[in-house]
């Protein structure tokens, strides 16, 4: 099995001893294999058991992982050492506040999420007996891609928006919002455009499309906040423009 | 110490903790819920699980024939009361998560799919691609979003149970943030902490997964059922342990050894079916517990194919073409290309059972009621027994979901009526646990490594307590696992930070699995006997003369714990013989 | 309290120098300086040709020059940027749903193409450009 020794410079940051946050350089014997959570499991586990960072699944399927990897946002379970020739520099995920180490507050994220009303609002109430709303394979996919969403927040460490004014709502929230929009059984369009169709919503966003450059499940947030531009755009013309203002 | 007061605690956000408090909130929306987790709840397990949730919906299914699948799946040792009530509320608790906007596959025709599922006669297993235990999660995260009643404590460490009067009271939890102790009052308390999968070394379970809901109730005297009882999933990668779903061999996919022979037909799972033709129930599709264990034997035999990562099988879904595998299998297919760098269109993916999943847990009743009152567990961590000695795929799901909503119910049950709480002595009791995480940061005098501790533990675990085990194996891991316990009263902790310091969380875990781990072992040397998952060579044949019974550990400190047996509740089926080969009826 | 969450600071000038794809955004960006300057330009085309042939010819003459030359070619580079980089990310915005599939992105972006080449040729012939 080959091995490989890898420098990781990694951000520290303990709020009780320091005023700011500064790198620290570890070298750790790693398999070629391993992607940058199993070096940092290695520091952590036999070099130095007082760095923090979160993670779980090591699949990339529960988002906990994210961090800066040579100035990139990465799942750190999905970042493989084989694609890092040299020294390896991780950061915390960008535009968030340092809690400790790479650690961050995801506060403002979870609270943009729930803002946008990310639940089915049924168009037409069904009772359970009457068995499931149907929606043929081609409703599901029309929605499916923008439910893939994992919440890692890349997306926002990508953003420059984001970085830029802290009020913009944001690529995944806003497309969790979409994917409800576009679900055949949902009626809750019109109570989530005045959360997403607002100046912190969906206009904040230029398309600079970074984050679907770096969501690890291809999700596309730039194409859903572009789609519900557009569908915003023609619902203030049909508004305006259509004698009885109908949406 | 700030006292937080509510009326319903649940500890852990996972399938079964959402759907607990999603029932709570809609029963009585004046009820305070409060939702405590370690993670923020879209990071829980169940958004690992792949392969999906069984509900009988097809017109030639029956109840009857799920509550014998799973009867049978689980080698009789499930309570048969608990599995008539799971299968007649599993297609309810489905449709319900439908409702509420799960992306569940569809039939052309616009109705919920179901794919064909290890150990399930009929097609009845709900399918949301291969990413169906993450689709349920987060329907039901979002879902909770709706009700203001609910209050969540994310990144809240759960530590310990407050019980006065005989009562289950509350709990002391840490906010991870900031180090802050705090103490819940609450009327009743559901634990939905998950299983504890961790103990092994290798084993598709999140770094979560350490048992710390089954800890608490073992540590508050309630017992743990049957937690010999684990399940290996026969195909996890070799290097990471990640999951392949079993619905890689319910599309078609076949497992072979070195040879190419698709060996299952030589362990009584035969005759062999036609490629990409699975017959239910049979071969690829034979119940967990005995693919695994067909493993143990190929390997024995040297059959197995020498890799990098240890000795495999091979699982091959060539056959089943690239439209197929993209449409139902494409986490599968990201996973072993990103892991492994193999592309399951073009080869066969090498594979070996992994830890998976714990039948065992803290004991409950059909209702989710544990023995102390105002304590109630749904979901991995709780054991009913619905899964028995060995889980059917797909029956997890939806566990969650109707086991949650029950101990929601069985809460609101036991929460009319009740006297106030005597504020002084659940402080009292807070104040231990304040005095015990106070002791781990003032010690100086330490002298065991905390990973060294658990390296021992998951060491013993893989020699000892794996998919076949001897007398003198389980008494060297009890022995080892009683050694590491005392030894663990001189843990050192390194990091004596008060912010999110997961040195201390991880310390606190492994005191978690030390505690399971010693239920586990001390269960499975007890029972001598093989069933489902717990398979010895010393005593190879099912009793059921002494041991259709539940193990019951109970805690007693350092002390050895005491192990006492329950009755398996048998109604409509008496045990009968495991048939999976193909000619059976 | 213990917690001391550390926020970052991001440069409002120089963000866009920490990572290529926000280099790449900005020059798409900064096309609209020069399409806007030449807006500019055909509105002062516009008032010359209102003060007759003389003077609008002698418009015509000073652009002729070589810096005017050099200029108008730049122009038509960030034009070509930016029309490209637009058509390129349009399918994003403009999903094509057929049956189960959706329409593959390049079609939609061909389909651009081809409208931009008809109109350029309409609007040269109309220029007189035969």
């Amino acid at each position: 099995m080959n091995e490989r020794l890898v420098q990781l410079e990694v951000l520290r940051y303990n709020p009780e001893t320091d005023t700011e946050p500064h790198f620290q350089r570890y070298e750790v014997t790693c398999k070629e294999e391993w992607v940058v959570l199993d070096a940092l499991n290695a520091v952590k586990e036999s070099i130095d058991p007082t760095l923090n960072y979160r993670w779980s699944c090591h699949m990339a399927v529960c988002g906990s992982c994210g961090m800066m990897v040579n100035g990139e946002p990465k799942l750190s379970c999905h970042a493989f050492l084989r694609d890092y020739p040299g020294v390896i520099r991780v950061e915390p995920l960008a535009n968030f506040p340092i809690e400790r180490d790479l650690v961050t507050v995801a506060d403002d994220f979870i609270d943009k999420l729930k803002r946008v009303k990310p639940y089915l609002i049924p168009a037409k109430p069904k009772a359970i007996e009457e068995g499931e709303y149907k929606q043929t394979p081609a409703q599901l996919m029309k929605y499916r891609q923008f439910s893939m969403c994992i919440n890692c927040m890349l997306c926002y460490a990508a953003c420059p928006e984001y970085a830029l004014q802290p009020k913009f709502i944001g690529p995944a929230a806003i497309t969790l919002a979409h994917r409800y929009n576009l679900d055949s059984r949902d009626g809750g369009r019109d109570e989530r455009q005045e959360v997403v169709a607002t100046n912190e919503g969906v206009w904040e966003c230029s398309f600079v499309g970074a984050c679907s450059e770096v969501c690890p499940k291809a999700v596309d947030p730039a194409g859903a906040l572009q789609q519900v531009k557009v569908a915003s755009t023609l619902d203030w013309f049909k508004e305006h423009l259509l004698p009885g203002g109908s949406k | 110490m700030e006292t937080i007061n509510t009326d319903v605690a649940i500890i852990g956000a996972g399938g079964a903790g959402l759907r607990a408090a999603i029932a709570l909130a809609q029963a009585d929306p004046t009820l305070r819920v409060a939702l405590i987790s370690k993670v923020y709840p879209m990071r829980s397990h169940t958004c690992a699980a792949e392969g999906g949730a069984a509900g009988v919906i097809k017109s030639d299914d029956s109840f009857d024939m799920h509550f014998d699948d799973t009867v049978g799946g689980g080698d009789w040792l499930s309570d048969q009361d608990c599995v008539e009530y799971f299968v007649k509320e599993a297609p309810k608790e489905l449709m319900q998560l439908e409702h509420w906007g799960c992306p569940w596959n569809r039939e052309a025709d616009g109705s919920v799919a179901v794919r064909p599922f290890g150990g399930m006669k009929k097609q009845r297993t709900w399918f949301a691609a291969d990413k169906s235990g993450f689709h349920i999660l987060h329907t039901l995260f979002q879902t909770t979003l709706q009700f203001p009643s609910i209050t969540r404590y994310d990144e809240y460490y759960a530590l310990d149970l407050l019980v006065d009067d005989g009562r289950c009271q509350g709990l002391t939890a840490m906010e991870m943030r900031s180090g802050l102790i705090k103490q819940f009052h609450a009327k009743a308390v559901i634990i939905a902490g998950g299983g504890a999968g961790r103990m092994f070394p290798f084993t598709t379970n999140g770094a979560i997964k350490t048992g710390d809901g089954m800890a608490m109730a073992y540590r508050a005297g309630v017992p743990l059922k049957d937690m010999e009882f684990v399940q290996y999933h026969p195909t996890g990668l070799p290097n990471t342990g990640s999951l392949l779903t079993e619905a890689c061999r319910g599309e078609g996919g076949v497992l072979v050894n070195k040879n190419g022979r698709r060996y299952l037909q030589d362990y009584g799972m035969g005759p062999e079916t036609p490629l990409g033709q699975p017959q239910l129930k049979t071969m690829e599709l034979g119940p967990r517990d005995r693919v695994s264990q067909a493993y143990w034997h190929e390997l024995q035999k040297g059959n197995t194919v020498s890799t990098r990562w240890g000795e495999c099988v091979l699982m091959d879904m060539r056959h089943l073409g690239e439209k197929k595998i993209n449409e139902r299998l494409p986490l599968v297919r990201e996973l072993a290309i990103a892991y492994l760098g193999v592309d399951i269109v073009t080869d066969a993916v090498p594979i070996r059972p992994v830890v998976h999943y714990m039948m065992g847990g803290i004991s409950t009743n059909t209702k989710a009621a544990t023995p102390l009152p105002g304590l109630f567990a749904a979901g991995e961590c709780a054991c009913v027994s619905l899964n028995g000695a060995n889980r059917l795929g797909s029956n997890s799901l939806v566990e969650l979901l109707v086991f949650g909503k029950s101990a929601a119910m069985s809460a609101i049950e036991h929460i009319g009526g009740l006297p106030a709480p005597n504020a002084a002595a659940l402080e009292a009791r807070a104040a231990q646990t304040q005095a015990r995480i106070l002791d781990l940061f003032s010690r100086t005098d330490g002298t065991e490594s905390m990973s060294g501790l658990r390296k021992e533990m998951t060491d013993t675990m893989e020699k000892n307590v794996g998919i076949y085990r001897t007398e003198a194996g389980l008494k060297e891991a009890v022995d080892k696992i009683a050694q590491l316990r005392q030894r663990y009263q001189h843990v050192v902790l390194n990091d004596r930070s008060n912010v999110f310091n997961t040195d201390l969380f991880q310390v606190l875990e492994l005191g978690c699995m030390l505690d399971c781990a010693e239920a586990l072992t001390v269960g499975a040397l007890a029972r001598k006997e093989s069933r489902g998952a717990h398979q010895r060579l010393d005593f190879t044949e099912r009793d059921d003369e002494h041991y259709l019974r539940h193990s019951m550990v109970y805690y007693q400190g350092l002390d050895t714990p005491r192990v006492d047996y329950l009755d398996v509740v048998i109604t409509k089926s008496p045990p009968g013989v495991r048939d999976y080969s193909g000619g059976h009826k | 309290m213990s917690r001391k969450p550390f926020v970052r600071e991001v440069s409002t000038t120089r963000w866009y120098f920490k990572h290529p794809r926000y280099l790449r955004y900005m020059s798409r960006e900064v096309t609209c300086v020069f399409i806007g300057a030449f807006a500019l330009l055909l509105l002062c085309a516009v008032e010359r040709l209102s003060e007759g042939q003389a003077a609008y010819e002698s418009f015509l003459a000073a652009l002729q020059g070589p810096w005017s030359v050099a200029g108008l070619v730049v122009v038509l580079v960030f034009a070509i940027h930016n029309a490209t980089s637009w058509f390129n990310v349009t399918p994003k915005a403009l999903p094509v749903q057929i049956g189960e599939e959706f329409l593959p992105g390049k079609f939609i972006v061909i389909a651009h193409y081809a409208v931009w080449v008809v109109a350029t040729l309409v609007i040269l012939y109309f220029a007189g450009v035969r």
